[in-house]
């Protein structure tokens, strides 16, 4: 089943013809309507007029989280604001988000791009969708959201949290597939079993899942404990959310959606590109994205395009499953959350000196997090108790607030916290993906 | 069918294309759509061998005609109804006809071309009427039949027309976007130069945007007619006033 045959599987030449065509109108737009591209493209003396070729796309600028964060909120979109009809950001709340906006072209393109994944993950227009993402700035929710509602299928906006109750809609509205991230999942499956209701009582048949790396172990699990078929699915907000890749039912790596974006893979420390099918860093160009066009955004994450062709029928290129990301940076409940942006959170605030460790548990299903920092004078825990229970109190208001993920403080003696093999270490991540 | 890398391509000095890329499938109407020399001539012009291309390739099926001269690029199915009719005035209308059946008797079709005169005059019956009327006397909307008219009896494969609907009263371009909707039913594949980018993306499949020599735009007709830059630019939609509404 497909939802765009012709393009889904396209005849590689002629892919390759629309690619090139869109990839020089892109960077026509981008070049004459935002400055910043305009500014790197004439630093490195080049103009959208010296691409010729797909490979030509090597000699331009790459750009980057932090590029995208110092433009800061509209300094990246194509188009005046009027013609932007929906506004996105990434995880955290302040300015160091990425702010990302869609014109009524690209709201539709982009439900029909998940529209796609969600049909090449099993989902009909006889479905019953529960979509178990958070609705808001997050990509994830609405991203599904309107892509399922473009297959026609009958989506139930359950947003995450209150899980009990999610399964009561499950069982009560007969849901045939759910839409989350793994790890909420696993939680569905783990409060299903507390809650004594058998699987057969459920009408789950398919389980998309992204936002977070997982996993062949825990698609395992869940498909056990669910009784469903799970399919991965690939987008980050920077490019336009979900719907950039995802598998089939083969689930043998994510088809990508390559009428829509041209892809690279690198290597992250050379900046050039690997041999075929090895892993590197996930560069991405959008060749139709109106309001926010990217050119080759370094995404971060590791990944390698798979060789051969899937007995699906899809034409469009493989990727393997996430695995990992050539930063520090932790995926936390779907979250982003950056180290180092816990660092500068704890210089900010009186009383702690920056020497800390971020413990990741899964407990259950779900991850948890807790920030051990050193106290900052000699005080020992007896004394100042109550200054150091309002400080802690404080840090872990901060860090909520400014994660957007719930993170749990505990104050240790100064020097508590050693360091382990000679390095410090700022990060024990005890989760077994 | 047609497939255009990189085409470059000007007069003199000044260069026109700049990098054009595009392709036109088997059975599609495409449209270039753009504003007073914005390149929407110099590229159909490009394309029949009329100005020489500077580089970038055109491919005719697997054919490359780039280089070839523009009879040569008719004979291989590539025909062009040219901008502001170009009839042959002197001539009668059924001469104009058989003009375009040229290549057919270079094809050794001859044989055809009675039947291939009967079938431009079923698709328009006003030029059976004036048939031995002199070109110069038609009205313009009858030149533009009869230049579609010529260029269909050359049997291409690919019919390009530059603005046909160019000086003509509302109803005859509807008449004569009507035709081209009908020629697509018969099979052909059209490639329609407009300026009237309402009337043409309402009967296209898809469509490129050219700004000054460069496609800034693709998409299908339906895409580009909800693009906001588009129906500013080129459909006269008044944003502002309607945001007021």
């Amino acid at each position: 089943m497909y939802w765009e045959p012709d393009k889904e599987c396209m005849d590689r030449e002629e892919l390759e013809q629309l690619q090139l065509e869109r990839l020089q109108s892109t960077l026509n737009r981008v070049y004459a309507h935002v400055p910043f591209y305009r500014r790197k493209f004439d630093a490195l003396g080049i103009s959208p007029e010296d691409v010729g070729s797909l490979s030509d796309l090597s000699r331009l600028p790459f750009t980057t989280k932090e590029d995208v964060r110092g433009n800061y909120p509209y300094g990246l979109f194509a188009v005046p604001l009027r013609e932007v009809v929906r506004i996105h950001a990434s995880s955290g709340t302040t300015e160091t988000s990425s702010v990302v906006g869609y014109t009524r072209n690209d709201i539709k393109m982009w439900s029909k791009l998940v529209a796609r994944i969600l049909v090449a993950g099993g989902v009909t227009k006889d479905d019953v969708v529960q979509v178990s993402f958070r609705y808001g700035l997050f990509t994830g929710g609405f991203g599904l959201h309107y892509g399922a509602e473009r297959l026609g299928a009958s989506v139930i906006p359950a947003s995450s949290g209150n899980t009990a109750r999610q399964i009561q809609i499950m069982k009560d509205f007969k849901t045939t597939a759910l839409v989350s991230t793994p790890s909420y999942a696993m939680l569905v499956a783990d409060t299903i079993r507390e809650m004594g209701i058998p699987v057969s009582a459920l009408s789950l048949k398919y389980g998309l899942f992204g936002g977070e790396p997982w996993s062949e172990k825990m698609r395992q699990e869940i498909q056990d404990a669910l009784g469903i078929v799970a399919t991965d699915n690939y987008g980050l907000s920077e490019v336009i959310g979900p719907g950039v890749s995802g598998e089939c039912l083969e689930r043998n790596g994510l088809h990508i959606n390559e009428d829509h974006f041209l892809v690279e893979i690198i290597d992250p420390k050379t900046l050039q590109p690997v041999p075929p099918g090895q892993a590197g860093e996930l560069v991405v160009t959008t060749l139709t994205k109106e309001a926010f066009p990217m050119v080759r955004y370094r995404t971060r994450d590791l990944t390698s395009l798979l060789p051969g062709d899937c007995p699906c029928g899809r034409t469009g290129r493989r990727m393997s499953r996430l695995a990992g990301r050539t930063d520090e940076m932790l995926i936390i409940r779907g979250m982003k959350v950056s180290p180092s942006k816990i660092a500068s959170l704890l210089f900010e605030i009186e009383g702690s000196e920056p020497n800390y460790r971020i413990m990741i548990d899964r407990k259950g299903a779900m991850d948890e997090v807790t920030v051990l920092v050193e106290a900052a004078g000699e005080a020992s825990y007896g004394q100042e108790r109550r200054h150091v229970g309002t400080t802690v109190e404080m840090i872990r208001k901060r860090l909520t607030h400014e994660l957007g993920v719930t993170v749990d403080v505990k104050m240790v003696e100064k020097k508590a916290l050693q360091p382990i093999d000679g390095k410090a270490q700022r990060v024990v991540d005890n989760r077994k993906l | 069918m047609l497939r255009i890398k990189n085409l470059e391509s000007g007069y003199g000095r000044l260069k026109v294309l700049k990098k054009v890329s595009m392709h036109i499938g088997a059975g599609e109407i495409v449209t270039i759509i753009g504003a007073n020399g914005a390149g929407k001539t110099s590229l159909l012009r490009t394309i029949s061998g009329l100005i020489p291309a500077r580089s970038g390739e055109i491919l005719f099926d697997t054919k490359e005609i780039g280089r070839m001269p523009p009879e040569k690029i008719v004979f291989c199915g590539c025909s062009l109804v040219p901008e502001g009719r170009q009839v042959f005035a002197p001539m009668t209308v059924k001469e104009n006809i058989l003009l375009g059946a040229y290549p057919q008797y270079r094809r050794k079709r001859a044989d055809q071309v009675r039947d291939d005169v009967e079938r431009v005059f079923g698709l328009f019956p006003r030029l059976r009427e004036r048939e031995r009327q002199l070109a110069g006397t038609l009205s313009g909307g009858e030149q533009q039949m009869l230049a579609i008219a010529r260029a269909l009896m050359a049997r291409p494969k690919l019919i390009m027309m530059d603005e046909p609907s160019m000086g003509l009263a509302p109803l005859i371009i509807k008449d004569i976007f009507s035709i081209v909707t009908r020629l697509r039913a018969e099979g052909n594949t059209v490639l329609l130069v407009e300026q009237n980018a309402k009337a043409a993306l309402g009967i296209a499949d898809r469509g490129y945007v050219l700004e000054t020599g460069r496609i800034i735009m693709e998409g299908t007709a339906e895409e580009l007619l909800s693009n906001r830059e588009v129906q500013r630019a080129y459909l006269g939609r008044d944003l502002d006033a309607e945001g007021t509404m």
